[in-house]
C-alpha cells in the first residue's frame, strides 16, 4: 500500500538542491548532514548503494520541494493528523495549533508531578477532561524497596480512584507480580497490547519513548509534567506542526538483522540531533514486511535522533494486530503523493550489516563485527525497545542455533506481564517445541525477571540488573549516555536482540552471523 | 506577582554589586531560596531571598531582577554570575540521573532536593563539580553548553533541577526539543541559544553577564562579547513563571480566585 504512494513520489518530486523555494531553510540542514555523515567512519560501507538516478553523494538526503504553489492540500500523514485533531482543513509545518488529545499516558515517575500541577492549576476538586482517555501505567520503579518510589505508585492509585480513571494498571503485591492481574509493565508496550494505540489518533505521554506508538500510524510524542498537567485538565495542547523527514527502506531484510539495526543505522546517519523538531516517516517494502513489534522498535528510538515523532502508515499488519485489542473506531491517514518532505533518505536493507551504538551516544554507530575485540561483562535484554515478545524469541533463536551456553551474566527483563507469559508459553521455531524460558535456562541466562523498565535507566540502587560497577554491557535498550544504566563509568553497547545474544555466547561484542548462518 | 517581579531586586544581579563579584565570585552563591508554602503560588516558582539583604523581595525562578536595582519594569533583564561550561549532547540523565526521579518536582521540599543533584550525572572528567560536596546550591548561575543540550528523556525534572539549584539561564548552541519546551513551560530556566560555539571559548568559573534584551553574552574574564539568538515569544512566558502563570497574567485563562 505504502509503496504505491512512494513510487511516483520519488521520481516526480526530485529536484536539484538549487531548485528550492519556500523550503530553503532545508538547505543548510542537508549540507550539514552530508558533512557529518562523511565524517562517520563506517557510513559509506553500510549505506546501501543508491539508485543510479540519485546524486553521487550516497549519504546525502534528496530534497523534496513543493511542485506547484497551487498544490495546497497535499499533506504528510503527520500534518493530516494535526489537521484533524485541530479541526483545520490545511496545515503547514511550523504552524502552532491546539490539538485535541485522544490518549494521555503517564507513569510512576512523571505521573505524581503531573497530577500535582493539574491540582495546583485546576483546583483540588478538578476533574480530568475524560476519565477514559487518561491511561496510567506504573512501570519504572516498581520492584524496589525505595520508599519514595513506592509512595509514587500510591499517589497514582489514589488519583485514579478519586478520578475514576478507567485504565489504571495497578500493582499492589510487589513480592509477586503475577498476583496483580491488572499490572502490565513497560508503558509503551502495554499501550499497544491493551489497544490504546490506534491509527490517526494523537497520543501524548510523559515519557520520551511515547513515540513508539507511531508504529500504528498515529502521532505520538513525549511531553513534560507541566504540559501533561495542562492536558489532564484541558484535553488539548498547543503543538507545532513538524516538517517530515522520510526514510524509504526497501529490500529484503536479511535473517540476521532486526529493526534495531535499521534505527541504529538511521541515527548514525543523521546524528542524534538530526531530526530535532521533525517527524520521521518510515516507508518502503522492508517497513511493510515488519511485524508490529518491529515497527515499534523502529519508531521507539526516533527520539534518539531528536525526532518529535516517528510514524509508519497503517496497513493490513496494523489492522490484524488491532483486531482483538480495541473496539474503538479509528480512521487511518496517509501522506499525499505530493506531500512535502524536508528530505528523503533511502536504504537498501539487504545490504546492511548488524550494528551497535558504542558508548556514550546512540549515534556512535559501528558494525558489530568491527567491535569483536571488545570484551564485555554482561548482557541485558529488556525495555520498551528490546524487551518485547519477539525480542526474546530472537535471542532464543540465536541460543538455539549455537547450542552453547552464555559466557557472561545475561539478564532478561520482559517488558510486560504478557511478554513474560509468552516467554514461558510460546514455542520457539526450530527448537523442537521448547519455550524461550527453557532455552534461556539451558543457555545459562538469569531467570526472566519481573516485568518493568528495570535497569534500562538505572533507577533506584536495588533495581534488578542495574549497572552498579563500571562494567561493559551489551544491551537491547535505547540509550547509552554516561550513567544511563547506573554507573557513570559503565560502557553500554546498544544492539539488537540477535547481537546481544551472540555477544552473551562469546563474551565479546559479536556479529550474530557467527551463529545464524 | 508581576508587580513584585518588576520591583524585585537581588543584590547578586544588581549593577552595584557586579564589581564586587568580579573580585569575589564566591559571594554569588550567597543566596538561599525559600519554597512557597502558599497554594496561591506555584510551588515551582520559588522565592529567592538574599542573605545580605533581609528585605529582599521575591521573584519567580528564572526571572532576573532589573539591572538597575531600583528601576522599573521597563529596564533590561540581566543575568550576572559565574558560568559552568559543558560540551555537546548533555542528556537529561547527566542533568538529573534516573535514581533521583523518585523526587516529585511539584512538592516543594523535593523540588529543593532535586536542585541539589543538578548535573551530578556528569562524568568524572568534569573535575570541577557543578555543586560542591555538602552544598545544595550551585555557585554557577549560568550554564554554557554545546549542541543538543537536554537530549534524551523527557523528564521535566531536568530543567527543574537546574532552576532549583540556582541556574537562571542556559546558553547552548542548540537544544533537544523536549528540554527546551519543558524549560519554557515551567519557567525554570531561560534556554538561550548562542550564535556560535561559546562553549569552546568560555571556561568554568568565568564571570559572565547576559543582557537578555540585547541578546548579548559578555564574558568579563576574557573580555569577549557574544551574540545570542533572541528568545522571542518564549521570553515573557518564562518571565511570568511558566505557561500557566503566563496564561493567567495575559488573561488566556481565568485568574485563580483567592
Amino acid at each position: 500500500m505504502a509503496s504505491s504512494v512512494i513510487a511516483p513520489t520519488s521520481t516526480s518530486f526530485m529536484y536539484s538542491k538549487k531548485g528550492h523555494s519556500d523550503f530553503s531553510s532545508a538547505l543548510p540542514f542537508s549540507t550539514q548532514i552530508c558533512k557529518r555523515a562523511v565524517s562517520k567512519k563506517i557510513c559509506c560501507s553500510v549505506m546501501a548503494p543508491q539508485q543510479s538516478e540519485r546524486k553521487p553523494s550516497t549519504t546525502g538526503p534528496v530534497l523534496y520541494l513543493p511542485l506547484l504553489t497551487g498544490v495546497k492540500t497535499a499533506m504528510t500523514m503527520t500534518e493530516k493528523i494535526f489537521a484533524r485533531a485541530s479541526e483545520k482543513s490545511q496545515l503547514n509545518p511550523g504552524d502552532n495549533v491546539w490539538v485535541n488529545v485522544d490518549i494521555l499516558m503517564t507513569h510512576d515517575v512523571c505521573g505524581p508531578g503531573s497530577i500535582g500541577i493539574f491540582k495546583r492549576e485546576f483546583g483540588e476538586n478538578a476533574q480530568v477532561w475524560d476519565r477514559e482517555k487518561v491511561v496510567i501505567i506504573p512501570d519504572h520503579y516498581i520492584f524496589t524497596s525505595d520508599e519514595r518510589a513506592n509512595r509514587n505508585v500510591d499517589i497514582l492509585r489514589d488519583f485514579c480512584k478519586e478520578q475514576n480513571i478507567k485504565y489504571f494498571y495497578d500493582i499492589k503485591d510487589l513480592g509477586n507480580f503475577k498476583a496483580n492481574p491488572d499490572y502490565k509493565g513497560v508503558c509503551h508496550v502495554a499501550l499497544a497490547q491493551e489497544g490504546h494505540c490506534r491509527p490517526g489518533e494523537v497520543l501524548l505521554g510523559t515519557d520520551s519513548h511515547t513515540c513508539t506508538a507511531g508504529a500504528f500510524g498515529q502521532f505520538a510524542t513525549g511531553i513534560g509534567n507541566t504540559d501533561a498537567g495542562f492536558v489532564l485538565g484541558a484535553g488539548k495542547l498547543l503543538l507545532k506542526v513538524p516538517p517530515t523527514l522520510r526514510f524509504v527502506m526497501d529490500g529484503e531484510m536479511p535473517n540476521y538483522l532486526l529493526a534495531k539495526d535499521l534505527i541504529l543505522q538511521i541515527i548514525g546517519e543523521i546524528t542524534m540531533a538530526g531530526a530535532t523538531y521533525k517527524s520521521m516517516e518510515f516507508v518502503g517494502t522492508t517497513v511493510e514486511s515488519l511485524s508490529m513489534e518491529e515497527r515499534m522498535t523502529l519508531c521507539n528510538m526516533v527520539v534518539e535522533a531528536g525526532g518529535k515523532n516517528g510514524i509508519i502508515p497503517a496497513d493490513s499488519t496494523t489492522y490484524k494486530y488491532l483486531e482483538d485489542k480495541t473496539s474503538v473506531g479509528y480512521e487511518p491517514v496517509y501522506s499525499d503523493k505530493q506531500a512535502r518532505f524536508l528530505s528523503e533518505y533511502r536504504f537498501d536493507v539487504s545490504k546492511l550489516e548488524p550494528l551497535v551504538a558504542k558508548p556514550h551516544s546512540p549515534d556512535n554507530r559501528a558494525l558489530a563485527r568491527e567491535c569483536k575485540d571488545v570484551k564485555i561483562d554482561r548482557v541485558y535484554i529488556g525495555s520498551c525497545t528490546g524487551g518485547k515478545t519477539e525480542d526474546f524469541l530472537a535471542a532464543a533463536k540465536v541460543f538455539v542455533a549455537s547450542g552453547k551456553k552464555v559466557k557472561v551474566p545475561t539478564f532478561l527483563v520482559p517488558a510486560t506481564q504478557r511478554v513474560w507469559m509468552d516467554i514461558y508459553s510460546l514455542p520457539v521455531p526450530g527448537s523442537g517445541g521448547k519455550t524461550c524460558s527453557q532455552i534461556f535456562e539451558e543457555a545459562g541466562c538469569d531467570t526472566p525477571a519481573s516485568p518493568s523498565c528495570g535497569a534500562c535507566l538505572g533507577g533506584p540502587k536495588d533495581t534488578y540488573a542495574r549497572l552498579n560497577e563500571p562494567q561493559v554491557c551489551v544491551s537491547t535498550t535505547n540509550r547509552n549516555f554516561p550513567g544511563r544504566m547506573g554507573h557513570k563509568e559503565g560502557e553500554i553497547y546498544l544492539a539488537s536482540p540477535y547481537t546481544a545474544a551472540a555477544s552473551a555466547l562469546t563474551g565479546y561484542v559479536t556479529d550474530p552471523r557467527e551463529f545464524l548462518q | 506577582m508581576a508587580v513584585s517581579v518588576s520591583l524585585s531586586q537581588n543584590p547578586s544581579f544588581t549593577s552595584t554589586r557586579r564589581t564586587s563579584y568580579l573580585t569575589s565570585p564566591a559571594s554569588i552563591s550567597q543566596f538561599i531560596k525559600i519554597s512557597s508554602s502558599s497554594n496561591l503560588l506555584k510551588p515551582l516558582m520559588n522565592r529567592t531571598l538574599s542573605l545580605t539583604q533581609r528585605s529582599a523581595s521575591v521573584f519567580p525562578r528564572a526571572t532576573a531582577s532589573p539591572s538597575s536595582s531600583t528601576s522599573s519594569a521597563t529596564s533590561s533583564t540581566t543575568f550576572h554570575g559565574l558560568c559552568y561550561v559543558v560540551r555537546d549532547n548533555i542528556d537529561t540523565d547527566q542533568i538529573i540521573p534516573a535514581e533521583y526521579l523518585t523526587l516529585v518536582p511539584s512538592k516543594s521540599d523535593e523540588y529543593e532536593k532535586l536542585g541539589s543533584y543538578a548535573l551530578i550525572g556528569l562524568p568524572s572528567s568534569y573535575t570541577t563539580r557543578f555543586i560542591e560536596p555538602n552544598e545544595t546550591k550551585t555557585k554557577y548561575s549560568i550554564v554554557i553548553a554545546g549542541d543538543n543540550f537536554g537530549c534524551g528523556s523527557s523528564r521535566e525534572h531536568a530543567p527543574v533541577a537546574l532552576g532549583a539549584s540556582g541556574v537562571a539561564a542556559v546558553v547552548a548552541e542548540s537544544y533537544a526539543r523536549i528540554f527546551f519546551r519543558n524549560s519554557v513551560a515551567t519557567g525554570e530556566v531561560y534556554p538561550l541559544e548562542s550564535e556560535g560555539r561559546i562553549c569552546d571559548e568560555c571556561k568554568t568559573g568565568d564571570v559572565v553577564t547576559i543582557e537578555l534584551d540585547d541578546s548579548l553574552l559578555i564574558n568579563h574574564t576574557t573580555g569577549k562579547e557574544y551574540k545570542l539568538k533572541p528568545i522571542g515569544d518564549a521570553g515573557p512566558v518564562i518571565e511570568a513563571g511558566g505557561i500557566f502563570a503566563y496564561a493567567r497574567k495575559t488573561g488566556m485563562i481565568p485568574s485563580r480566585s483567592a
